[in-house]
């Protein structure tokens, strides 16, 4: 909300304290100063040159010898010699051959900088002397526009005319203009007076003009009945006061300049003194306030009197609103009607049929309160969000109906020659008790961990108008009516702790006993996963949980084969866009997409992601706490392109790219750091994802981990990949973890005798998984085979067709003795007799 | 001639080649051919039997000396060219030794795994443990039970994203967590009634464009702590602490009054600008100040909501941002690098 210096200033005496510092202080107090736009002063946009830029006045207007459009000015700006200046403003030019006038305007001198009034846009330059038309000129007076103003270029500025002569520009239309970013629902601290009250609180100064006192200055009363209208408040749950002032005769113009030059700096824009005084009062006391057209309120049937009814819309009832929309309304919308139908909704917006014009002759002007969550929620629900709903939405102070009225009534009187009938029908069925709290001031000292004087205390409280009476432990404390955030004792530590000032609070170490410790294994494994995967050579990324369904279908390419999903997917009410609708299931799309992005730059990719997944596992249960939505974490990993990134010596020719056993190969490696190598089992996978060949599934017990190998070329393509081997794994972690926790790592004893090496090739079928044949020589050789390494797979003529050979290194050893000739050959004659009931494997070359 | 000048001969003559002998090759052929089992040498020797008798052990032992002369400038000799020729081979091995090494692999942790983890390392010396919650939240854990019911204005803080389906009673709707807040209650309800130390790591989700200043998915860290004694000047010495650790000893922090439902009092931590030094920067944008956390002491309905009489107990709680302080640390302007994954980006950190 935009405040200007020179406003605030008619309340509280602000403009005397350094720009900067009050800024600094309302940043520390709560009332956040978002932005601060200066006018005229050093620091704006356009500075005014003081001894440049002056007030005038034009006393006489003569026509310009040599040019029709033009005229000669006279202006005394407080010099020893008035300055004539040549100058085409249409409202002077009415002028010509007019002397002894008092027209108060804006003068520059050359030297000074201004906007150039007649180019589009903000373009700066400096006035020089020239001739226009072979008339001299060394000044001139200046437009709106001209000053940075307003857009307004067409004439110049006139400014009241008790303005001073001759005096620097900046010291009359100069400003600061605070914009408040105030986070939270205080409806007190939406409005000019409402922030002077705190500033003066916090300075302890005075407020010096009482906006609130124009009931007794025009002398109104408030009345439940009064002849021109006939008001009826039906639901009151929901309109808690409605007051209707009589405002007769008014004449509808453009406000004064000082008006609209401060609604302006607010950010509204000025339209008739009418409306701009709704919506000054507004900015000024913060109540939203409607003006009628009285000649359109219409009676009930069978009646004369203009009526007024405040009542919920039945279902489907229509208005068209003062933005030309037509709304359908629900039952749980507060409609302001006449005596034919809807003429406004409540504290949101006024219809279209019944705004104020220049042919209006009454007015009939609003001022009521309502309830502050039925309007957030008919704003809401209509997507309609205007000024008054705004600050109703805050919580409007329902005392401040009637000062507000009777406030926007003077400043009709005074700017709209209005006559105000002297009685203001105001129904106030809401009115709130006063609220009163039991205050323990020692509440503070718990609390805030420092000790703030009583007397303090209640000093800052009654600066800020709550009564207070300081005897007792238990304070009694009487809250004023405009805070309606103040409920508890705690609100009011908050305001003692803010006024005193969080800045003279020191810092301490907590001085409790520690709570018991516990470590948090599961993130720590997490985080340990992390870097292992790191140290593997994969980099880390974090993608999007929510998805597009449509990637989903992408990771099965055979209509026929979908994939198994774990649940129903969590699926968005309100997405940003159909490409982030749904919460992930797997973390494969992201991966992907990620590849996609990289591969643009990039020839090498070697990612791992570890996120959680999601999806439907029951309904939610409040009482139980449960959400309804499992969320595993999962493991993903994706490798593609270069085996080694670029470098000077060739490695060997064809197998530059990544392929299957790339990733094996990390897998592999992953798995002895968990001490899982021989614990899991490896099977050829069936995953609609991958390229039926080239995949792998990885069980724990009856667990399965996850698959891996190399994604289907059709997902590939669905993904826009290149076509290169892209290997891809995406595991469950929860199990992965499980499982590495529950594998204990064994230590044997360390043979100090030294090992027999020997190689056994051995022919098998092509289909026998090399993982196969080696677990069934560790078994069959067990204690002595230590180790047994895959080192050569050969295929071809001499082992036969449909065969391979699978050529192991093995190492034997025993703890105790070294092995003997026999000893070998009766552990190879046993190894190899295994394999060969087990497998039907033979001995190459044998 | 004499035997005994033949053998002087011989012996000088030997000395002499010696001297021509360049390789080790030519040495050992030098060695073959005067103390080889033919050398000359070993002929000479032979030649005793034919001496006569008295001059036999004359000869003999000069023979023998000779002999060991020999081998002494042999053994000398093949000194010299043993080490001159391992340093010209040495000196024919060079290579470029700028160039390239073969490369290794390395990966690297996501920018905001970096970050999250100096965050748990920091409070954990504070005493503050991991607690994770849920990224799917019930409604009122998100906000009723935070002291924001349905339709307050301070919704409007959190643009929602909500789940569709299951029950849609009012509490039991679903929603992503716009803040890690909730967890507040899950940690609170847990562990009651003991006092509570906690950090709340985790992704969260807001309603709002991808913009270079905005993201729908983020990750916050929240920190709750609960106790008999805890005060605002607890929080601020920790957070001043947490600042201290985390944007440089020097550093000032400021408190400043704010709101949040959830917290009576409420305040926000700013940290002098890490860029200008509070001097006033496009980061901080010319406030010199830094927005660390938002920040409170619990407010008596959430305390009670979580199940701690907030006559008996009292806390405070604390949300700071992970990329933000990120960017501000190493320049970063553009929030959707982080998500984007552009590895050239993610490597350098």
């Amino acid at each position: 909300m935009k405040i200007p210096l020179s406003w605030l200033n008619d309340y509280v005496k602000v403009t005397d304290l350094p720009i900067e510092a009050l800024r600094q202080r309302l940043d520390l107090v709560g009332l956040e100063v978002g932005g601060l736009e200066v006018i005229g002063y050093p620091g704006a946009r356009l500075p005014w040159d003081p001894d440049k830029i002056l007030t005038a006045e034009v006393v006489s207007v003569q026509p310009h010898p040599n040019a029709d459009r033009l005229v000669l000015a006279e202006v005394n700006y407080g010099g020893a010699e008035n300055e004539i200046v040549v100058t085409g403003a249409p409202s002077l030019y009415a002028y010509r051959g007019e002397s002894g006038l008092h027209l108060k305007v804006a003068f520059a001198w050359e030297g000074a900088e201004l906007y150039d009034g007649h180019v589009e846009g903000w373009v700066k330059s400096r006035l020089k002397k020239s001739r226009i038309r072979g008339e001299p000129s060394r000044a001139m007076v200046c437009s709106e526009k001209e000053l940075g103003l307003s857009e307004a270029a067409e004439d110049i500025i006139y400014l009241p005319d008790s303005t001073p002569v001759g005096v620097p520009l900046v010291e009359v239309l100069g400003d600061y203009v605070l914009d408040f970013d105030i986070k939270g629902p205080f409806g007190h601290l939406q409005s000019v007076y409402g922030i002077a009250r705190e500033i003066g609180a916090l300075y302890d100064r005075p407020l010096r003009q009482n906006p609130l006192g124009a009931i007794e200055r025009l002398n109104l009363k408030a009345a439940a009945e009064a002849e021109f209208v006939d008001l009826e408040i039906a639901d009151p749950d929901l309109c808690p006061r409605y007051t209707a002032t009589m405002v007769r005769d008014v004449e509808v113009k453009p406000s004064p300049l000082w008006m609209q030059l401060r609604l302006q700096r607010a950010g509204m824009r000025p339209i008739t003194n009418v409306v701009d005084i709704t919506n000054y009062v507004m900015w000024e006391l913060g109540q939203p306030l409607h003006a009628f057209d009285y000649g359109i309120v219409s009676p009930r049937p069978g009646s004369s009197q203009p009526a007024i009814i405040v009542r919920r819309a039945a279902p489907g009832e229509k208005m068209t609103t003062l933005d030309e929309e037509k709304r359908v309304f629900d039952n749980d919308m507060l409609l302001i009607t006449d005596g034919e139908g809807p003429v406004g909704i409540g504290g949101v917006m006024g219809g279209l049929d019944s705004e104020v014009d220049d042919e209006t002759r009454h007015v009939l002007l609003e001022a009521a309160n309502f309830a502050f969550l039925n309007i957030r929620r008919t704003s809401q629900q209509l997507k309609l969000h205007t000024e008054a709903s705004s600050r109703f939405g805050k919580r409007v102070d329902p005392e401040l109906a009637l000062p507000a009225a009777a406030r926007a009534a003077e400043l009709l009187q005074e700017l709209a020659n209005a006559a105000i009938d002297p009685v203001v029908i105001d129904h106030y069925p809401g009115k709130p008790e006063t609220h009163t709290i039991d205050y323990d001031p020692q509440l503070a000292d718990r609390i805030l961990g420092i000790e703030i004087p009583h007397d303090e205390q209640t000093r800052i409280l009654r600066a800020l108008e709550f009564g207070v009476e300081p005897e007792g432990a238990t304070w009694r404390i009487t809250v004023p009516s405009y805070r309606l955030d103040a409920r508890l004792p705690i609100d009011l530590v908050e305001e003692v702790a803010r006024v005193y000032g969080y800045e003279r609070f020191p810092g301490t170490v907590i001085d409790e006993e520690l709570p018991p410790l516990r470590r948090n294994r599961p993130l720590e494994d997490e985080e340990h996963m992390r870097d292992l995967l790191v140290g593997l050579g994969l980099d880390e990324v974090i993608t999007y949980s929510l998805i597009s369904p449509e990637d989903e279908l992408r990771l099965a390419p055979d209509p026929e084969r979908p994939l198994a999903w774990p649940g129903d997917s969590v699926e968005l009410q309100n997405p940003l866009s159909p490409e982030r609708s749904r919460m992930r299931r797997t973390l494969l799309p992201g991966a992907l997409r990620t590849a996609w992005s990289n591969l643009r730059y990039l020839d090498r990719i070697a990612i791992f992601e570890i996120g959680r997944i999601h999806f439907a596992s029951g309904e939610p249960d409040l009482a139980r706490a449960e959400t309804g939505v499992a969320e595993p974490r999962h493991l993903s990993m994706l490798v593609t392109g270069m085996r080694r990134p670029l470098w000077w010596e060739k490695g060997e020719a064809g197998l530059e790219q990544m392929d299957y056993l790339d990733l094996k190969g990390i897998v592999d490696t992953l798995l002895e750091s968990l001490d899982l190598e021989d614990n899991v089992t490896w099977e050829r996978g069936h995953h609609p994802t991958f390229h039926p060949g080239r995949c792998a599934v990885v069980s724990y017990g009856d667990q399965e981990l996850g698959a891996l190998g190399e994604l289907h070329p059709l997902v590939r393509e669905a993904f826009g990949l290149p076509d290169q081997p892209v290997l891809v794994l995406e595991w469950d972690l929860e199990l992965l973890l499980d499982a590495a926790a529950a594998s204990a790592k064994y230590i044997g004893t360390l043979s100090p005798y030294a090992p027999v090496h020997e190689d056994l090739a051995l022919v098998v079928d092509e289909k026998t998984p090399a993982v196969t044949v080696r677990r069934s020589l560790l078994e069959a050789g067990s204690p002595l085979v230590q180790a047994v390494t895959l080192f050569d797979v050969y295929r071809g003529e001499q082992v036969g067709e449909g065969k391979k050979s699978l050529a192991f290194a093995l190492s034997y050893q025993a703890p105790d003795r070294s092995l003997s000739e026999r000893d070998v050959s009766k552990l190879r004659a046993r190894l190899i007799k295994a394999v060969e009931q087990e497998l039907g494997a033979k001995l190459r070359g044998a | 001639m004499s035997a005994f000048a033949e053998l002087e001969q011989v012996h000088e003559a030997a000395l002499a080649d010696l001297k021509t002998a360049l390789t080790t090759q030519a040495l050992d052929a030098w060695e073959d051919r005067y103390l080889g089992r033919k050398g000359e040498i070993t002929l000479q020797a032979r030649q005793v039997g034919q001496m006569a008798r008295e001059d036999r052990p004359a000869f003999g032992r000069r023979v023998n000396e000779i002999k060991q002369l020999l081998e002494q400038a042999h053994a000398s000799r093949l000194e010299v060219l043993r080490h001159s020729e391992l340093t010209e081979r040495l000196e024919a091995e060079a290579i470029d030794v700028t160039l390239p090494g073969r490369p290794v692999v390395r990966g690297h942790l996501h920018l905001t795994t970096q970050t999250l983890r100096e965050l748990y390392d920091i409070f954990a010396k504070m005493g503050f443990e991991v607690y994770e919650a849920p990224d799917v939240e019930l409604e009122a854990y998100n906000f009723d039970l935070l002291n924001i019911p349905q339709y307050h204005p301070a919704r409007d803080m959190w643009d929602t994203f909500w789940v569709e389906g299951g029950d849609q009673q009012r509490g039991n709707r679903r929603l992503l967590r716009t803040h890690t807040s909730p967890g507040q209650i899950r940690a609170m309800r847990e562990r009651y009634p003991e006092p509570l130390r906690v950090i709340l790591p985790g992704k969260c989700y807001r309603y709002e464009q991808i913009t270079v200043r905005s993201e729908h998915q983020f990750y916050q860290v929240e920190g709750l702590a609960v106790g008999p004694r805890i005060t605002m000047t607890d929080l601020i010495g920790t957070m001043t602490e947490f600042s201290h650790l985390f944007y440089g000893r020097d550093r000032r922090v400021r408190v400043r009054s704010s709101y949040f439902p959830f917290t009576e009092p409420s305040v926000e931590l700013d940290t002098e600008c890490i860029l200008c030094d509070g001097e006033g920067c496009a980061v901080c944008k010319y406030t010199g100040w830094l927005e660390i956390a938002g920040a409170g002491m619990v407010h008596p309905i959430v305390l009670a909501n979580g199940g701690y009489d907030p006559d008996v107990w009292s806390g405070f709680a604390f949300g700071a941002g992970v990329e933000r302080p990120a960017m501000q640390k190493f320049g970063v302007e553009d929030i959707r690098l982080f998500y984007g994954n552009d590895l050239r980006f993610l490597r350098q950190f």
